[in-house]
């Protein structure tokens, strides 16, 4: 059962932005979570690490409120990769992955072979081994992402929780890294845009929406041309080109004026 | 743990450690034979085997006095400084994740004048609170109306800077204030010789009250290193990597407060060690704070030992202020600092 949250709300500026959210993230499987701009998706995803503190409702771990755990303990069990984190300050790539070992070690503690063999399996992971001493300020958009990603894993989680992984990723990098993602066996949550790889990678789909969740289930009972229009305002064609692999195609009209 | 340990080159690191202490000693010694009246280096040493170890080595009575009481504590005092205002400056940088961040700037140092001033001339809180505890409640209270300031205007880390800026132009009005209508002539004479930073007055009694505090305050910011590491991407990647940031804000900022306050009550205000020195020492040794802490305290300790000399050698017959020799050098490493963190992406 690991993450769950129950009527979770939380406001801010005088407005509710999480609107009593239930939902629970089965052990093991990919949940991702859609909708449009401002639904609400980063700030459940921020609850859900307990970044934030819920307005009301409550957060779960394998059944224990999260905010009773030790901020520690919560951070060897649970990493975050942010949607877009920067940094001003002079570090390297395994600089970067290494502060996933934080929660691993002690003030005073030594660098250890475990840490060390925890941030090597990580770069190895994302594919940038290579990139181990290259400067974090002349890596690309989608490798910082992929070094945060490999951050993430330094502080060997059982739940992963990402916002919008692919942002900055080419489409290589893009199925790579969601590959990786299913193929960790972790209990992930994925902030996604783009709804035909949520059908792909997902086994189940949360659907934001004015910070409310207005459907939840597997790809194909959520991701309906009906939903779509509802949610985004976005008129779709679903085609199947052999069973259980979907396409969704955005129709759009051109205006007459175009192509002249 | 049973796992094997990596790393920690324990030769390398206690070669560092020697180098260092050699590197200040020396930097000492240069400040204790150096000055109005030279001093031969072995009568340097007489002196202070003397005064050390309580030798009984053939030495004049005025250089005894002139080398252990007057240079050496100053000397000292100086490389205490030094080390306190770079750790501070190290620690701001690292919470506010501003690369211009430090005491000076933010206000802490003019905030404390404005208390030392108040306990000096309308003897608030009377003789049980003293200079240097007037210098403190001045620093907690900047910090906390700076930081009121910025939480209020969106707390940005640019905003923090601006908030700085606006806190210590209020205070330095009220300090400007208070000596210009309160004090005697005589007062305000050594009031702005002080705001300006001063060895001169040092003496071993000082040094026995702000030694201790750095030696806590380094060890207090060294218990935090890997926290400071974790606020490279910010707040929410530091809490999510288990870091309690709340806690560790406040106390690396109590602590920033006590070292920086401590050594404005002693020796006055003393800008642009914080701002610079850091990013000296991370140019020799990275950014990890397990190693920048240590270095800041090396580096600053040496810069201000050596600042020290220049004040009393750079104009015969006449001691700059430190804060003056501080920002001639300071302030072109400013610049330079400025420029580059804007070129940053
Ligand atoms: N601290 C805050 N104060 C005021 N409003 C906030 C705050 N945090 C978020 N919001 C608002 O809450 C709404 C949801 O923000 P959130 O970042 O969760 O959206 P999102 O679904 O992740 O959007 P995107 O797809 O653009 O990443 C937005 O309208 C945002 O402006
Ligand atoms: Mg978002």
């Amino acid at each position: 059962m690991t993450l769950a949250t129950h009527e979770v709300r939380w406001s801010a500026g005088g407005q509710m932005i999480v609107d009593g959210v239930t939902l629970t993230v089965e052990p093991n499987r990919v949940l991702g979570l859609i909708g449009p701009n401002g639904s609400g998706k980063s700030s459940l995803l921020r609850l859900l690490c307990r970044l934030r503190k819920v307005a009301s409702g409550v957060v779960t771990l394998d059944a224990r409120d999260i905010a009773d755990l030790p901020r520690r303990e919560l951070a060897r069990r649970l990493a975050f990769v942010e949607q877009q984190a920067a940094t001003e300050v002079q570090l390297s790539v395994c600089d970067v992955v290494r502060l996933g070992r934080t929660p691993h070690r002690g003030a005073f503690a030594s660098w250890t072979e475990v840490d060390e063999h925890a941030v090597d399996i990580a770069l190895k992971r994302v594919g940038l081994a290579a990139r181990h001493d290259q400067p974090w300020h002349t890596l690309s958009g989608g490798e910082r992402q992929r070094v945060h990603i490999a951050r993430a894993l330094a502080q060997e989680p059982r739940e992963l929780i990402l916002d919008e992984p692919t942002n900055h990723l080419d489409i290589q990098h893009q199925l790579a890294i969601l590959t990786l993602v299913r193929r960790l066996g972790l209990t992930c949550v994925v902030a996604l845009h783009d709804l035909n790889l949520a059908s792909l990678f997902c086994d189940r789909v949360g659907v934001l929406a004015g910070g409310r969740l207005v459907a939840f289930g597997t790809p194909q009972e959520v991701l309906t041309p009906c939903l779509i229009a509802e949610v985004f305002g976005v008129e779709v064609v679903i085609r199947e080109s052999t069973p259980g692999r979907r396409h969704i195609e955005y129709v759009v009209e051109h205006e007459a004026g175009d192509h002249a | 743990m049973s796992h094997a340990v990596l790393k920690p080159n324990w030769p390398a690191r206690f070669a560092l450690v020697l180098a260092s202490l050699v590197a200040l000693t020396l930097a000492v010694t240069v400040a204790v034979t150096v000055g109005e009246m030279a001093i031969p280096l072995p009568v340097a040493f007489r002196a202070l085997g003397n005064g050390l170890f309580g030798l009984d080595l053939p030495v004049s009575a005025i250089q005894q006095g002139v080398i252990f009481d007057y240079r050496l504590s100053r000397a000292l005092m100086a490389a205490l400084c030094g080390g306190a205002l770079a750790l501070s400056g190290a620690i701001l940088q690292a919470l506010l994740r501003n690369p211009l961040a430090e005491p000076y700037i933010l206000g802490i140092s003019a905030g404390a004048s404005t208390g030392a001033v108040c306990v000096l001339i309308l003897g608030a809180g009377g003789a049980t609170l003293g200079l240097s505890g007037g210098a403190f409640l001045g620093s907690i209270a900047t910090l906390a109306i700076v930081a009121l300031l910025a939480s209020g205007t969106g707390g940005g880390s640019d905003r923090v800077i601006l908030a700085g800026v606006a806190g210590s132009q209020l205070f330095n009005a009220v300090t400007a204030t208070i000596v210009t209508t309160l004090a005697s002539a005589e007062q305000a004479r050594g009031v702005m010789f002080w705001l300006l930073g001063n060895f001169g007055g040092v003496r071993w009694p000082d040094l026995w009250v702000a030694a201790p505090v750095a030696l806590i305050g380094f060890l207090v910011c060294m218990m935090h290193a890997k926290a400071l590491d974790a606020f490279a991407f910010g707040t929410d990647a530091a809490a999510s990597l288990g870091v309690a940031v709340t806690r560790v804000r406040l106390v690396l900022l109590a602590t920033t407060a006590l070292l920086t306050a401590t050594m404005v009550a002693i020796v006055g205000t003393v800008g642009f060690v914080g701002l610079v020195i850091p990013h000296a020492a991370r140019f020799l040794v990275g950014s990890g704070h397990a190693r920048l802490l240590p270095a800041c305290l090396v580096v600053g300790a040496i810069f201000m030992v050596l600042a020290d000399v220049l004040s009393r050698i750079l104009v015969p017959q006449q001691i700059l202020p430190i804060g003056i020799v501080t920002a001639l050098f300071g302030a072109p490493a400013f610049a330079i600092i400025l420029y580059r963190a804007r070129r940053a992406p």
